[in-house]
């Protein structure tokens, strides 16, 4: 193991989770509810319990006109994906039905229930940090 | 006002996830690739979110009650059974292979262009073929 020095970015990277810990902090506090994405998203695209969506859908509005919201002020910072177009077809499938299956994603299960100190959702972190690796290294060396 | 609070946390959620580098699926391989060259700030992310978000949580695990004086919906689940962990395993896998997580991805749709459309296309997918195959 080595240090990528070049990339390592602690200051804005802990700047940023105290940002999405903050929004997690006032979902809870004044709404009282999970900002885990996957839940939300899912609750959203199971088109039943219309009253309990409304809720879900201004989050994600809020989600997805961040980087608008972002690029006001700011250049956006570079991203960039590796994966073709028929591979990110098979890892959203993956991380769908997995998130659904285990019930939360790195924000409901990494960044809430971490906060609340559930070990439920500290098993699901850990196995989910794990198979994230062995994939990273079985297609990267 | 409660609509508007979700709107703003999702805002700030997004922002956070820009500014931490999350939304730089490279980046959040860098993080997974421990074997490799790897890029520890993810761990940061992770530590920022849970120092602020551990006293909102212990707050209202206490009180049961938004600051409103309206229920929390706190999870009720403790149970460590297959659903939990197999859901886990290959959520991570999927994670492994874009970094992408549903966040990021959703915070990409405006400014990734095609890829992230075609994965959250994809993990909604995912998504509705579980609750096809789930529904009771």
């Amino acid at each position: 193991m080595s240090i990528d020095t070049v990339n390592f970015t602690p200051y804005a990277s802990l700047a940023g989770g105290v940002m999405i810990g903050f929004a997690a902090a006032i979902l809870i506090l004044f709404s009282g509810r999970i900002a885990g994405i996957s839940n939300i998203l899912g609750g959203v695209v199971r088109f039943s319990e219309t009253r309990q969506n409304q809720w879900r859908i201004f989050f994600l509005a809020g989600l997805i006109l961040s980087p608008w919201v972002y690029g006001l002020f700011f250049a956006l910072p570079d991203a960039k994906v590796e994966l073709d177009n028929l591979g990110l077809v098979v890892a959203g499938l993956l991380v769908g039905y997995g998130t659904r299956l285990g019930s939360g994603c790195t924000s409901g299960h990494g960044v809430c229930g971490l906060s609340r100190l559930s070990v439920r959702s500290l098993a699901a972190t850990l196995v989910f940090i794990l198979t994230g690796i062995i994939t990273v290294y079985l297609t990267h060396h | 006002m409660s609509l508007l609070i979700s709107f703003f946390s999702g805002l700030i959620f997004g922002l956070g996830l820009i500014v931490s580098g999350m939304t730089n699926p490279v980046k959040v391989i860098g993080f997974l690739d421990i074997f490799g060259q790897w890029d520890p700030s993810l761990a940061f992310v992770m530590m920022g979110a849970i120092l602020v978000g551990f006293f909102a949580f212990r707050h209202t695990k206490k009180t049961h009650k938004t600051l409103l004086g309206e229920t929390a919906h706190l999870p009720t689940g403790h149970q460590i059974d297959r659903p939990l962990l197999l859901g886990a395993a290959l959520f991570g896998i999927g994670w492994g292979l874009a970094g992408y997580c549903p966040g990021p991805a959703l915070g990409s749709l405006l400014s990734g262009g095609l890829k992230p459309f075609i994965f959250t296309a994809s993990m909604i997918a995912g998504m509705m073929i579980f609750h096809r195959l789930h529904q009771s």
